[in-house]
């Protein structure tokens, strides 16, 4: 039988929960996904992030049996899940626009996929009441989705997933539809079911902040390819490309281009030294900084490198103050303390510190 | 403040208010005058009528036209009126509505949900046989139904009904299905429903007002069959169209306008009452299914 086909080793993962081996997915002439390989961990929460159209959500439909893969593997608990349908392969799946049974209670949509598997009459009260309970939606049992707000929908939805008893969880973008403050709150709850329950999630969105905050692990995808796949300390911090580092934090990483040599960056009034990872000769490069890793005030002082911006505009946030200047003829961003006090025309004092930068290959835009 | 209070007021006789609602009268005269002269004329006895003046209401009121024209009336073969017609007409018609609804709903759903290589070509050839003129189609299917034995029995009228209603009714329901949120469909397949699980237990529950205006289409498309009806069945089956036709043109004795209005009248009252019950729901789902593709 293929399913007790051995999972081919990619990484030292002990028993991966969820397991993608060479997965391509082509739509006539487009491809979209890319010879995927992934490994995620009993009890991980990853997030797939990326821009619409990266395959974000096709690799999710594909983990969950809702696309074919034109080629690859799909493993789950080490069970080949390749050819299995959707109810087969032990997943539950949260939509964003909810995706409850408009014409069945609450309770008939919790109990729908148990009912289709013929699960007893008492195991389904026990069960949908242990979900109910969890996500705190008892009194709604007896209501239609049309008398719900948009909160208790996706909690409905989270719960039909419970329910089923799976081994993973795969939600698609499931706070997209809800507002600011709710998507803040259920954001909180996920976290905490996630504590609880223990299981492995995966979750694709676009928005960041959902990432950083939940995932165990980020993927980054691009173009039906993976750019990094790292904690959330490793992608803000050591983004492996070009890509990445734009794509995380907000507002995006400065970029200044020069030339890596000797041990050092050096660009239109900068010179800063920096070790690069592969040593090797001098090439174009790409230094990378957060507008947030720039040192200003008292600070700056100390640091290895000392230059000066032009300030251009000044946006006070707050918690915060952004500041839009030049350096080197380029367009630069700096966060501040809220309570700093520039203004435009000012010539701002600023400090680099190479431990805090990335630098790239300005040709292949991987982290040097 | 000062001033006028109260809502603001409305001029009911505005120029705009007359035009408007002298056309509808005039329009509405215009469709009612047959009606009442149907109605009027059912409702007399012979003499009346030969007096002339068809506008007029009856002097005397007598039923006897409609109990003639349902009981009594003859027909080139038999004198039990239109009754038989009726019966037959309703052995057709909850068949053939029930077999092109499951049918076409079935086929709408496995096109807009179940997309297969060829489903869109398969979808356009069915659209072209809308746009066929029926008789270029009779005589063939005349040898078809002799072929495989239904010819001028009920069934083989049921079969008929059912291939023309495909369509129209495959193309309504494949509009409504394709306007439901996919990830509905998604869901229950996580869920572990198969074809027939989410057909029958998600999508049909939620879609009352397309069944509601397939059936509006069917019923009242079916009843007022003549064509079919006359060339797919023998006399004794013939629907009460047909029947009616017999009554109206047999060419015996004195023409009897009363029974025959009364006649007509009453092979009328299905599509009307259809249409009386269920107006709104027929909006709704028209609007509904129509407009997306």
């Amino acid at each position: 039988m293929t399913e007790t086909a051995a999972i081919p080793p990619l990484a030292a993962a002990s028993s991966p929960s969820v397991s993608i081996r060479g997965l391509r997915l082509a739509f006539g002439a487009v491809t979209v996904l890319q010879d995927l390989d992934l490994d995620i961990a009993e009890g991980e929460f990853l997030v797939l992030l990326g821009s619409s159209g990266c395959g974000k959500s096709t690799l999710l439909n594909c983990i969950a049996g809702l696309l074919e893969p034109t080629d690859g593997q799909i493993f789950i608990k080490g069970r080949n899940v390749t050819w299995l349908e959707p109810s087969e392969r032990g997943i539950g799946m949260v939509f964003q626009s909810y995706a409850l049974y408009p014409q069945m209670t609450v309770r008939g949509n919790l109990s729908f996929g148990l009912r289709n598997a013929r699960v007893p009459r008492e195991e389904i009260d026990r069960r949908v009441a242990r979900a109910a309970e969890i996500l705190q939606i008892g009194p709604l049992l007896d209501r239609k989705p049309g008398q719900l707000s948009g909160g208790q929908r996706q909690r409905v939805a989270i719960g039909r997933a419970l329910v089923r008893d799976v081994d993973v969880f795969l939600f698609d973008e499931p706070l997209s539809n809800l507002d600011a403050k709710l998507r803040t709150d259920l954001r909180v709850e996920l976290k905490r079911l996630h504590q609880s329950l223990g299981n492995t999630m995966i979750y694709v969105t676009h928005d960041q902040v959902e990432a950083m905050t939940l995932a165990d692990r980020i993927a980054i995808m691009k173009g039906g390819r993976i750019m990094q796949l790292g904690t959330p300390d490793e992608i803000y911090n050591r983004p492996a490309n070009r890509y990445v580092a734009d794509f995380i934090g907000s507002p995006s990483m400065n970029f200044l281009e020069g030339q890596w040599e000797g041990g050092a960056f050096r660009g239109k009034d900068i010179l800063l030294p920096i070790p690069a990872r592969t040593g090797g000769t001098a090439r174009p490069a790409i230094l990378g900084i957060r507008p947030e890793h720039v040192m200003t005030g008292p600070l700056a002082e100390t640091a290895p490198l000392r230059t000066e911006v032009i300030v251009d505009i000044v946006e006070p946030m707050g918690a915060d103050t952004l500041v839009w200047g030049e350096l080197g003829g380029k367009p630069f961003r700096i966060r501040m303390d809220g309570q700093a006090r520039v203004r435009p025309g000012d010539r701002l004092p600023i400090g680099l510190d190479p431990a805090r930068a990335s630098l790239f290959d300005a040709r292949t835009e991987e982290r040097l | 403040m000062d001033g006028p209070r109260g809502p603001r007021p409305r001029r009911i006789l505005s120029r705009g208010n007359i035009m408007l609602y002298g056309t509808l009268i005039v329009v509405a005269i215009y469709y009612l005058l047959p009606l009442w002269v149907m109605v009027m004329t059912s409702l007399k006895g012979m003499p009346e009528i030969r007096m002339g003046n068809i506008f007029a209401p009856p002097v005397e009121i007598t039923f006897e036209p409609w109990v003639k024209a349902w009981a009594e009336a003859c027909t080139g073969l038999n004198c039990d009126g239109l009754s038989r017609g009726f019966w037959n007409s309703v052995r057709i018609l909850v068949p053939s509505v029930a077999l092109s609804i499951a049918v076409a709903s079935v086929s709408g759903y496995a096109l807009s949900m179940w997309r297969f290589r060829g489903s869109e070509t398969f979808f356009a050839i069915l659209l072209i046989g809308a746009f066929i003129p029926y008789q270029v189609m009779l005589y063939p299917i005349v040898i078809l139904l002799r072929e495989i034995g239904l010819y001028g029995s009920l069934w083989g009228l049921v079969i008929v009904h059912t291939i023309f209603g495909m369509p129209i009714n495959t193309l309504l329901f494949r509009n409504w299905f394709a306007a439901i949120p996919e990830e509905l469909f998604k869901a229950a397949r996580v869920d572990g429903a198969g074809f027939w699980g989410i057909f029958l237990r998600v999508l049909v529950p939620m879609s009352l007002p397309i069944f509601t205006v397939s059936a509006i289409i069917q019923v009242t498309g079916i009843w007022n069959d003549f064509l079919f009806g006359v060339v797919y069945t023998t006399p004794a089956n013939y629907p009460m169209t047909v029947q009616l036709n017999n009554i109206v043109n047999s060419v015996q004795g004195v023409k009897e306008y009363n029974v025959n209005m009364a006649a007509t009248l009453l092979t009328g009252l299905v599509p009307l009452i259809v249409y009386f019950a269920s107006g709104k729901l027929f909006v709704r789902g028209i609007a509904a299914g129509a407009v997306k593709g």
